[in-house]
C-alpha cells in the first residue's frame, strides 16, 4: 500500500500502473500528443450506412477494443444504449467503453457487464443503479474515474486510445459535418464530443436530423467522420436539456449564495473584467443571481464565464455584464439557443476547456469558481462521488480541473443534509485535494483555507460569519450526531485518477457494517 | 411512570427528516428493535440507543418496535418515540415529558 501526497492509500499495483498523487501540480511535461488511424476518402465514396449493424461492421469492431460515446444528451440519451444493444446482438465481448460520462438512463450497462460483453469502463461519473452495482463489485477491474480535463489528456496523449466512437449528432450532413444547435434532440456545445471525433481511429456519426451539404455552423468536421448513420430519434429532448431555470426557494441555498456572492465582493477578484464559473446546482445558480446584482450596483462587467454553462449565465451575457462565455456544455435550453444566437458565445472543446497537459486551459483564465461538494473534510478535500454510505453515484466533472486552476475556489454546500453531516472528518472519497480549496460556505458561514493567508487578510472585515473548517464541523455533529465511519473491504471497484493521470484515491466496495 | 403497552401504536410519517416508530407489547423478554434507515450505516446505532434509552426512561422493558427512519435527528427520534409509547399504552393526558430530557 502507498500512500499518496494526501494520505490516501492507494494499492501497490495499481500506483506503480498509474503513479500515486503527489501535488496538483506536480507534473509539466513535454510530450507527443497520440495519432490516430486515417482511411482516405475519394470523391464519390459514400459515407452513408443504413444501419448500426452495417457500421458496427463496416468500422472493423473486434473483441477488446475500445469504443466512446459523448454524454451531451445527459438522461435524454438514446445512443449508447442504442449501439450496445446491436453490438450485445452481435456477440461482442472483453470490450471497454470510454464514454465521457455515464447517466442513470444507461442503466441497461449492469447486464452487459454481467454478461462480459463490457469489462473496462472509464467515466466521469456513474450514477443510481450503476454506481450501486459497480460499488457492489460487479467488474472484475476497476472503473477508472477520470475528470473532463483528465479525460482529455488521457485521449489526447493515447492513455486511452478510442478504436471507434459513435457520435449522436443533433445536425449532420452526409459527409459527416456536425453541430449541436440545430435539429429535434439539440444540445447546444458539442465541447465533450469534439476530442473523441479527433482522436478516434473510426467515428462514427449518429443523426436523426440529416441535412444538405455542407451543414453548418460546423462544431465536428467532415475530416473527423468515416460515417454518417441516419436513425428516428437520437434524444430525448426533455431529458437532454432542461426547460428555464427556475431560482431556488430553498432559504438554506439562498443565505449560502447570498455568503457567496458577499465573499466574492470582498475580494481583489472583484474588478473590471473578472472571470468566473459556476455550477449548476440550486446554491450556484443562485450565487449568479446575487452577483448579477453586486454587478449592477458597482458597474463593474465580467470578461468571461465559462463552464456547463445555464440561463443565468446568458442573462449576464445578454445585459452586458458579461463580454463572452466559452461553453464545453449545456444544460438548459436557453443556453443551447443563446449558442446558436449569440456571436460572444462561443463553443470550446474539453482539452480547451480543463486538460492540464494542453498548450494552456481556458481554466488557467478564471478567477472565481462556485463548486459545489457531497463531503467536504477538515483538510478542505472534497468528495463529489460517492455518498455519505460509501456508494458510487456521482460524478467527477470539472471539478478538480476547474479548483486547481483558477484563483479563488469556492465550494457551496449546506452544513447538513438532513441527518447527513457535509462538512466531516474525513471525506469518503477525495476527487479535489484539499490545496485546490480556498473557501468553504454554508448557511452558518464560511471557512477560508489557512493556507490562503491573504485571503484570511482580504476578508478580515467580512459581513459574513467566518469559522476554522473544524469548527463548521463542530457545528454539524453537534446537530446531527457523530456519524460512524463506512466500513470498506479491501476491494477496489474504481480508481479516481487527478486530473494528470496519477491516483488520489481509490473507491473500495463497502463492507458488513456494524449497526 | 407506569407506562404499560396495551396495544399496537404508531407515531410519525416516512417523510425526510422524520421518523415512523411502530410499537406493540413483546411477546419475548425485552426491547426488540427492527431499524429501516435511510443513514443506517452512519447513524443506525446512534437510534437504536435512542429508541432504546427513551422507552427506558418510561420503565418499559419489554416492547416491539418497528422504525423507519429517513434521517431524523435525536429530539425527533425521542419525541415519536415516546408519542407512540404513550398511545400503545392509552394515556392521553398528564403526559410526563420530564423523561425527554
Amino acid at each position: 500500500m502507498v500512500k499518496n501526497a494526501i494520505n490516501r492509500e492507494i494499492p501497490d499495483n495499481y500506483a506503480a500502473q498509474y503513479g500515486a498523487f503527489e501535488g496538483a501540480w506536480a507534473k509539466q511535461p513535454t510530450y507527443k500528443t497520440t495519432s490516430r488511424q486515417v482511411h482516405a476518402i475519394h470523391p464519390g465514396d459514400s459515407k452513408l450506412v443504413a444501419s448500426i449493424h452495417e457500421a458496427i461492421e463496416k468500422v472493423g469492431l473486434k473483441d477488446g477494443m475500445t469504443i466512446s460515446f459523448h454524454h451531451h444528451f445527459r438522461e435524454g440519451d438514446y445512443i449508447m444504449n442504442m449501439v450496445l444493444a446491436e453490438i450485445s446482438k452481435m456477440g461482442f465481448k472483453n470490450l471497454s467503453i470510454a464514454p465521457s460520462s455515464i447517466a442513470n438512463v444507461h442503466e441497461p450497462l449492469i447486464d452487459y457487464i454481467k454478461d462480459g460483453m463490457i469489462t473496462n469502463i472509464t467515466s466521469s461519473g456513474l450514477r443510481d443503479k450503476l454506481g450501486a452495482a459497480i460499488s457492489d463489485g460487479i467488474m472484475e477491474n476497476p472503473v477508472v474515474i477520470r475528470s473532463h480535463g483528465g479525460r482529455a489528456r488521457a485521449i489526447a496523449s493515447g492513455d486511452i486510445h478510442i478504436d471507434v466512437a459513435f457520435l449522436g449528432a443533433p445536425s449532420c450532413d452526409e459527409y459527416g459535418n456536425i453541430n449541436g444547435s440545430h435539429g429535434k434532440a439539440v444540445c447546444g456545445s458539442l465541447g465533450y464530443a469534439q476530442i473523441d471525433a479527433k482522436y478516434a481511429d473510426k467515428v462514427v456519426a449518429i443523426t436523426d436530423n440529416l441535412v444538405p451539404y455542407p451543414n453548418t455552423p460546423i462544431s465536428i468536421p467532415q475530416t473527423d467522420v468515416d460515417y454518417v448513420l441516419q436513425v428516428d430519434k437520437i434524444g430525448d429532448p426533455d431529458g437532454i436539456a432542461s426547460g428555464a431555470t427556475r431560482f431556488t426557494k430553498n432559504p438554506k441555498e439562498l443565505i449560502i449564495a447570498e455568503y457567496a456572492a458577499k465573499v466574492i465582493e470582498a475580494s481583489n477578484y472583484f474588478k473590471q473584467g473578472f472571470s468566473f464559473q459556476t455550477g449548476s446546482g440550486g446554491a450556484s445558480l443562485a450565487v449568479t443571481r446575487f452577483l448579477k446584482k453586486a454587478m449592477i450596483d458597482q458597474d463593474i462587467k465580467a470578461s468571461l464565464a465559462i463552464g456547463g454553462i445555464t440561463q443565468p449565465m446568458v442573462d449576464l451575457l445578454e445585459a452586458g455584464l458579461v463580454d463572452k462565455l466559452l461553453d464545453v456544455q449545456d444544460f438548459d435550453k436557453a443556453s443551447a439557443q443563446s449558442l446558436r444566437d449569440n456571436e460572444n458565445h462561443y463553443e470550446m472543446d474539453a482539452e480547451m476547456y480543463a486538460s492540464p497537459f494542453s498548450k494552456g486551459a481556458v481554466i488557467n483564465k478564471l478567477d472565481v469558481a462556485i463548486l459545489s461538494a457531497l463531503e467536504v473534510d477538515t483538510d478542505f478535500n472534497v468528495n463529489v462521488m460517492t455518498g455519505s454510505d460509501g456508494v458510487i453515484r456521482g460524478a467527477s466533472g470539472g471539478h478538480c480541473d476547474t479548483a486547481a486552476s483558477c484563483k479563488m475556489t469556492m465550494i457551496v454546500a449546506p452544513l447538513i443534509r438532513g441527518r447527513i453531516p457535509t462538512i466531516v472528518d474525513q471525506v469518503n472519497t477525495v476527487i479535489t485535494p484539499g490545496e485546490s480549496v480556498d473557501v468553504v460556505v454554508t448557511e452558518y458561514g464560511v471557512a477560508i483555507n489557512p493556507a490562503r493567508q491573504d485571503l484570511m487578510a482580504m476578508f478580515k472585515a467580512l459581513d459574513v460569519p467566518q469559522f476554522t473548517i473544524d469548527e463548521l464541523r463542530q457545528k454539524a455533529y453537534a446537530i446531527v450526531g457523530t456519524p460512524d465511519p463506512i466500513v470498506y473491504t479491501d476491494r477496489v471497484v474504481a480508481l479516481i485518477e487527478y486530473r494528470d493521470g496519477t491516483l488520489i484515491d481509490v473507491v473500495r466496495k463497502p463492507g458488513q457494517q456494524n449497526d | 411512570m407506569n407506562v404499560e403497552l396495551k396495544h399496537q401504536a404508531i407515531a410519525g410519517t416516512t417523510e425526510s427528516s422524520d421518523i415512523q416508530i411502530m410499537i406493540e407489547p413483546n411477546t419475548n423478554e425485552g426491547i426488540e428493535i427492527q431499524l429501516d434507515s435511510s443513514v443506517q450505516f452512519q447513524f443506525g446505532k446512534q437510534i437504536k440507543l435512542v429508541i432504546m434509552d427513551t422507552l427506558e426512561k418510561l420503565d418499559i422493558t419489554q416492547a416491539y418496535v418497528k422504525a423507519t427512519d429517513q434521517g431524523a435527528l435525536d429530539c425527533t427520534v425521542k419525541a415519536r418515540t415516546l408519542t407512540a409509547a404513550f398511545r400503545a399504552a392509552d394515556i392521553d393526558q398528564d403526559y410526563d415529558w420530564q423523561v425527554i430530557d
